[in-house]
């Protein structure tokens, strides 16, 4: 009696609201994949995937069923463990860090007060994946994409950190959903709108998406980090890396596009319920993400860096000062 | 409290287990990454402990940043094992010589905080009561902010400093044409175009 | 002046946003590819595809065994032989076009004096084997058969031009 209500039932419910949060997630990274294909294909003036299903709309099934029907190659060369590892590391952070995203309010599965630092610390591994995978495919291309990727995730993790902390100054506390509420009267996006722009660029660079996917840069290293993986392995870093868009995109909106908080607080608004909103605001991420992908080339690497270390370093830590400096002259301090 | 336990030993074992592996592992590379699981387990330990914030600084700090850069060196380091074993003679009585060190000093701590109960209230700040409501990062930044003041700057300003002697270590001025991106972008045509009509056969 | 409006531009993102208002537009106009295997371009009546024998109304084969199509195929893809009829017309008895020879560059249907071998408007014609790009002359004829209501159109739209 004693073993069931105390441990067994918490256990049985935290299961279950896990799957409840993971499988409208792998959904939604399968159905990423279409968006981005199709919101491409209409930015170049073609008609994305037409065939399978209508207008293409089981095409991630598909994609998925022919992956996971395939052969994994592990290259003989290959340090065996570290190579099956790193796919499964980086797909399991993408998925892991969604335990602190408030979806609504109270909607969260672990209402940890360092909410945000847990997401940062998930998102600063995620680096681990692909230098594994560069290392252990025993590849040259490979290695170079996973040195790139090292170089490329911890540059832009400090400038994140930085515009973390002017968010933090401006709510008072380190949980998501105190920040989220912080927001009721007016999104971050306005008052701290350089930091939203360098936060999102930076987030683009985190999550290697072009302009800045140099650890796979296709025209010159052959897919990177990726080059050796075949079939499950390669779907699963696939999956990792739009599962970390996603997450992304939460994040900005949980920071600095407030939550599931409705964009004006009166009627018509205030009747569609705070996770709808939320995930309107993450696709609208998502979309300016795909967006960014069809419009730009890609950075050439040391431009990459110097954009990270010379431009977007010394403007977060200025606008951390301004920042403080505004808080405290007119007295906004939260307590 | 029994999971609570449980969890203790599983973590303090892991840390205990990757630690070993560190320096027992053949492979460098695979040597980081136990280092990388072992800074884990602390973290999980400082969590156990209800130290939530130093678990996630202890992350971010140590395995999203040092850890990464190590790995980035050790991933291109060339290593001869054979080379390695070598010198294994010459220096094990230095290194045994560190090593009793470390274990007395150890031994020592331990040994003091048996002998007198007390000492262990002078060496450990009094933690927050749960029931304050004060979240472990208010009470490390009063801390950090108010009685410790000087000796943080003091470790931010070592920081600096060893910050600014590893840029100027490091820096070179080679005779290498820099490329500019500032005057790159904003070159005008008018600045360095000039179009001339030419008549056939005249040449300028 | 200059300085302070490059500056701004450069801070405010200008030139990015520019672009991307660019793609942004493009996405709402009319696309300009064919959902293929269910639409297809149009093709011109000269177009050269697969090839076919082709036959008269009452069901005899045109090919007069001249060989004109294999002297001037220039990738010598063509092979032919030839003996008389029962009937003492001058026949083919093989007719072989190696398809993964073959250049499609129209030679053989200008060579032929009876318009027997054309180049149809069929280009969907990929095998999974080598062996089926061997075209032997029933094969050829059986092109024929099946094409011949667009054949005939494509010479006849053509004509006038020759």
């Amino acid at each position: 009696m004693d073993f069931w209500s105390v441990y067994a039932w918490p256990t049985i419910l935290i299961v279950l609201s896990i799957l409840a949060i993971v499988v409208p997630i792998i959904l939604s990274v399968a159905y990423l994949t279409l968006a981005e294909r199709k919101i491409m294909g209409a930015m170049q003036l073609r008609q994305g995937p037409m065939v399978v299903g209508p207008f293409g709309l089981l095409q991630p099934i598909a994609d998925g069923v022919k992956l996971m029907a395939k052969e994994t190659i592990v290259p003989s060369g290959a340090n065996r463990v570290v190579f099956i590892v790193a796919p499964m590391l980086t797909f399991f952070l993408a998925l892991v860090a969604w335990a602190v995203i408030p979806f609504d309010d109270g909607w969260v599965l672990a209402d940890i007060n360092v909410g945000i630092l847990y997401l940062f610390a998930i998102s600063s591994l995620g680096v681990y994946g692909i230098v594994m995978a560069g290392w252990a495919s025993n590849s040259r291309y490979a290695f170079l994409g996973g040195l790139r990727s090292a170089a490329q995730m911890v540059s832009y993790e400090v400038s994140i950190g930085f515009i973390i902390i002017t968010v933090l100054l401006c709510v008072g506390s380190l949980n998501l959903s105190d920040i989220v509420r912080a927001q009721e009267d007016l999104w971050f996006f306005i008052p701290l709108f350089p930091m939203f722009v360098i936060f999102f660029v930076s987030t683009v660079a985190e999550t290697n998406r072009l302009p800045f996917d140099l650890p796979e840069g296709e025209s010159e290293l052959a897919g990177g980090f990726m080059v050796e993986y075949s079939a499950m392995t390669y779907a699963l870093f696939f999956l990792g890396e739009y599962a970390n868009m996603i997450l992304m995109s939460g994040m900005t909106t949980v920071l600095f596009l407030g939550g599931w908080l409705p964009p004006f607080d009166f009627a018509p608004f205030t009747w569609i319920p705070g996770v709808v909103w939320f995930a309107l605001k993450v696709a609208a991420c998502l979309f300016v993400f795909i967006w960014i992908r069809a419009t730009f080339p890609r950075y050439r690497y040391d431009q990459l860096m110097r954009l990270g270390w010379k431009v977007f370093l010394p403007l977060s830590l200025l606008w951390i000062v301004v920042t403080a400096g505004a808080l405290i002259a007119f007295d906004w301090l939260p307590e | 409290m029994v999971i609570q336990g449980l969890a203790f030993y599983l973590f303090a074992l892991m840390t205990v287990a990757s630690g070993a592996m560190v320096i027992t592992a053949r492979n460098p590379v695979h040597s980081v990454l136990f280092l990388i699981l072992a800074f884990f387990n602390s973290a999980a330990l400082f969590l156990l402990m209800g130290a939530e914030f130093v678990a996630f600084i202890l992350i971010i700090v140590y395995v999203g940043a040092v850890a990464v850069l190590f790995l980035f060196v050790v991933m291109m380091l060339d290593i001869d094992f054979a080379r390695l074993r070598e010198g294994f003679l010459n220096y094990l009585p230095i290194g045994a010589l560190v090593g009793l060190i470390l274990l007395v000093e150890l031994l020592l701590v331990l040994g003091a905080w048996a002998i007198l109960p007390e000492s262990e209230l002078r060496v450990t700040a009094p933690a927050p009561e749960a029931a304050s409501g004060l979240t472990n990062t208010e009470a490390l930044g009063n801390l950090i902010y108010t009685e410790y003041v000087y000796a943080f700057q003091v470790a931010g300003l070592v920081l600096l400093v060893a910050m600014i002697g590893a840029i100027v270590l490091t820096l070179r001025s080679r005779p290498v044409r820099r490329q500019r991106i500032a005057d790159q972008v904003n070159r005008r045509p008018e600045d360095v175009l000039v179009v001339r009509k030419v008549d056939p056969g005249e040449g300028i | 002046m200059a300085f302070i409006d490059r500056t701004a531009r450069s801070l405010l993102l200008t030139e990015l946003l520019s672009g991307m208002a660019l793609t942004f537009k493009a996405m709402f106009k009319p696309k300009v590819t064919l959902n293929y295997p269910y639409e297809k371009g149009p093709l011109s009546p000269r177009f050269r595809g697969e090839h076919a024998l082709r036959r008269y109304p009452n069901g005899e084969e045109r090919c007069i065994a001249c060989k004109l199509c294999e002297a001037i195929c220039p990738a010598q893809a063509i092979t032919i032989e030839a003996e008389p009829r029962e009937d003492g017309s001058r026949r083919t008895t093989r007719y072989d076009i190696d398809m993964t020879k073959c250049i499609y560059c129209g030679f053989c249907q200008e060579a032929c004096p009876v318009d027997a071998i054309v180049e149809g408007p069929n280009f969907e014609f990929a095998t999974e084997t080598r062996e089926e790009l061997y075209y032997n002359k029933q094969k050829l004829l059986e092109n024929g058969d099946r094409w011949e209501a667009q054949l005939a159109a494509n010479i006849a739209a053509d004509a006038p031009y020759r």
